[in-house]
């Protein structure tokens, strides 16, 4: 039992980096119908930013306990990703809004091998390490064990996506968001100022995965240069399992995608006799998805749209 | 529309005519190796060393690289004189990523600019298929760091390696953490590379056949960074040790998250984390990880000392192949002057009778192309850094 719950632990700590990045696909999807490959290459950026400003202040010697350089790393990875994201949005996909359907998506697999390359010609081709500087407090938790790392990746994901639910729904930008999502020629009648919705929803999007990157090098202790794109390929499928568009259904997809991925290496090796070892976890994990998929098309939360025009 | 699209392809011939010109520039021609160069004039041979000079492993295919060009620099400080005719020794490094399929593209191209050699490739995966193709074209390949049975095992009378094979290590390894750490339920895991595969059958056996019970083999891959779910399943099997075959940037996320799950479990690998890469990643948690490597430290090998220390004073760090991919650039070159001859097809058939005084000790080899007397040598981590427990085999010194 207590393995079992260790197991859901691992889940819901991979869960909710996979949820904040799904975010940023399903947000960008809801409102332009566009898949945003490069999100994942966000990501990595977020965490090599944050990672490169870590490794500046531990060599500067400052003192500063670890949590503190952890979360200025953060808010500076935060802010080049917003910045980021907005000159992506800016440079490469709104001179194409009108353009038809595949030709953003073709931009967006193109900025992410741009992306990827500038990080390898800033940063290198190797990994680099997470610096030791965060203390490593493991807590026994019935029978499973806790690190204070994995509690702050959960509850800091919560708050988030919390915050950003309030967003959505409270707000005046929210319901700007809401209201260019659904129509945005209509919305624009009404006075909203979609292209401001449209790159505030970037911006939002990439503070998301800096913030999923940060924590996932510092989970991990490792970054590279190609690290946005398993990660962006599991958070695009987490947001389809979900349902993409909805940002419940970002985060549901997510963490769910997480604890498949973590009772499938964990338990399919038993369950099969030792037939299909832990080598097929993403195979159980994506064999789940396509179930979902045949019998909801549209994910588990998303809602049949008509097609805009 | 109708418009668009003819500009639309237009615009692709363009590109498409531009990229063949681009790729008419880059095929110039490679300097001659033929016969063409006159007598007098210095002979250049072109040296490929292939590693992956990108992606996670690329550290190592640099330090690879990196010996192999202080063997070409010194050998062309002796300056050579072979078949008559001056020798420029070139290196040409090739960039493989890893990736098996890039490098058989690779491997055809050093065969297609004229490479009288190959020093290479770094991994197991990427030397077995690349192997064929320097067969074919009658090519001699030493590689510095494949490890794999496999590769020496195919007929190739062009594959050489000049370090123990995995069945060498994996039996010092298997009978070390049976009889040595009397580990009594062991669990394995290995990144379904032909490296991390054939390492951990052979690790499998040798546990087995010294009576060591296995209680969970365990499966990932060499670009993943999450090893939660399969630990937590070791976990619950009571593994009091977890053997790893695979490279540094997954065993050092590979022993934090052991220790971050409580577990206690003793952590065993090979040649592949024992480096300071793995020791950056663990970081504290590295403490107490024991791996193998082949060959001995340089301290033991003979001319081993002044090998890293002229090294690191050229490069500025030392992982762990580089004094063999130095090592296989002299074992090429000196079958180049046994034969009196730069050309492959002359020389190969001398790479079997190599008896080299190498660094790291003398180089001779077997009927399939593996090492004779090679070694291995198991090291541990001890206040941050690999210390050598003991070297087993090889009386190469």
């Amino acid at each position: 039992m207590d393995i079992f719950l260790q197991q859901i632990i691992n889940g819901l700590v991979l869960g909710s980096i996979y949820a904040l990045i799904a975010l940023g696909y399903t947000m960008v999807y809801g409102i332009l119908q566009l898949i945003n490959f490069a999100h994942g290459e966000v990501t990595m950026m977020g965490a090599m930013i944050a990672l490169a400003v870590i490794h500046a202040l531990v060599e500067m010697q400052t003192g500063l306990p670890g949590s503190l350089i952890l979360l200025t790393g953060m808010s500076v990875a935060i802010l080049g990703c917003m910045a980021l994201g907005f000159t992506i949005e800016r440079i490469a996909y709104r001179p194409l809004r009108n353009a038809p359907r595949l030709a953003p998506l073709i931009t967006a697999i193109g900025v992410s091998i741009v992306l990827q390359n500038v990080a390898m010609l800033i940063w290198g081709r190797q990994y680099i390490a997470f610096p030791p500087i965060l203390p490593s407090g493991r807590h026994a938790f019935f029978g499973a064990t806790l690190t204070d790392l994995q509690i702050f990746i959960f509850l800091l994901s919560c708050l988030v996506m919390t915050g950003l639910v309030w967003l959505t729904q409270k707000t005046r930008l929210g319901r700007a968001m809401r209201a260019t999502a659904e129509a945005p020629q209509i919305a624009s009648l009404m006075g909203v100022n979609v292209n401001q919705v449209i790159g505030l929803t970037f911006i939002i999007g990439s503070a998301l995965a800096a913030v999923a990157g940060v924590m996932d090098a510092a989970y991990y202790g490792i970054a590279h240069y190609y690290m946005g794109f398993n990660l962006g390929l599991k958070a695009f499928s987490a947001a389809v399992l979900g349902g993409i568009g909805n940002l419940k259904g970002a985060m549901l997809g997510g963490l769910l995608l997480g604890l498949l991925e973590s009772v499938g290496a964990g338990y399919i090796g038993d369950l099969t006799g030792g037939f299909l070892g832990s080598n097929y976890q993403d195979v159980f994990a994506f064999f789940v998805l396509i179930l979902v998929l045949v019998f909801r098309p549209n994910g588990l939360l998303g809602q049949q749209v008509v097609e805009r025009p | 529309m109708k418009h668009g699209f003819v500009r639309c392809r237009s615009f692709l011939f363009l590109v498409v005519n531009l990229i063949f010109l681009l790729t008419a520039c880059d095929s110039s021609p490679p300097p001659a190796t033929g016969s063409t160069a006159k007598q007098d004039a210095v002979k250049k041979v072109l040296i490929g060393s292939v590693a992956p000079m990108s992606g996670p492993q690329a550290h190592l295919g640099q330090d690879n690289s990196n010996g192999a060009l202080l063997a070409i620099e010194d050998l062309n400080a002796q300056a050579l004189v072979i078949g008559g005719q001056k020798i420029e020794f070139v290196l040409l490094t090739e960039d493989d990523q890893a990736d098996p399929r890039t490098a058989t593209i690779v491997a055809q191209k050093l065969v297609d600019e004229g490479a009288a050699g190959v020093v290479g490739h770094l991994n197991s995966g990427t030397s077995i298929p690349a192997s064929k193709i320097y067969y074919d074209a009658g090519l001699p390949q030493v590689s510095p760091s494949a490890t794999a049975v496999a590769y020496t095992a195919q007929g190739f009378s062009t594959a050489y390696r000049v370090m123990a094979n995995d069945a060498q290590q994996g039996k010092v390894l298997g009978e070390f953490a049976v009889q040595k750490l009397k580990a009594i339920s062991i669990a394995v895991i290995d990144d379904r590379s032909a490296y991390g595969q054939g390492l951990a059958d052979e690790f499998e056996k040798v546990v087995k056949a010294a009576g060591g019970t296995l209680v969970a083999r365990e499966f990932t891959t060499d670009k993943n960074t999450d090893f939660m779910a399969i630990l937590t399943t070791i976990k619950g099997k009571n593994a009091d040790l977890v053997f790893y075959a695979g490279m540094d940037a997954q065993a050092g996320p590979l022993m934090k998250q052991l220790r971050n799950l409580g577990s206690k479990a003793k952590f065993l690998g090979a040649d592949g984390m024992q480096n300071t890469g793995f020791l950056k990643l663990a970081g504290a948690d590295a403490e107490g990880a024991m791996a193998s490597s082949p060959g001995m430290p340089y301290e033991v090998m003979p001319k081993g000392a002044a090998f890293r220390e002229r090294f690191i004073a050229r490069f500025g760090e030392i992982q762990g192949y580089a004094v063999f991919s130095y090592d296989a650039v002299n074992v090429l070159a000196t079958a180049m002057q046994r034969a009196d001859s730069v050309d492959p097809k002359i020389y190969a058939p001398k790479m079997r009778d190599t008896d080299l005084a190498g660094v790291s000790g003398q180089i001779r080899f077997d009927e399939k192309g593996d090492r004779l007397n090679s070694s291995v040598t198991l090291y541990e981590v001890k206040q941050g850094a690999w210390v050598a427990l003991e070297t087993m085999g090889g009386t190469g010194h």
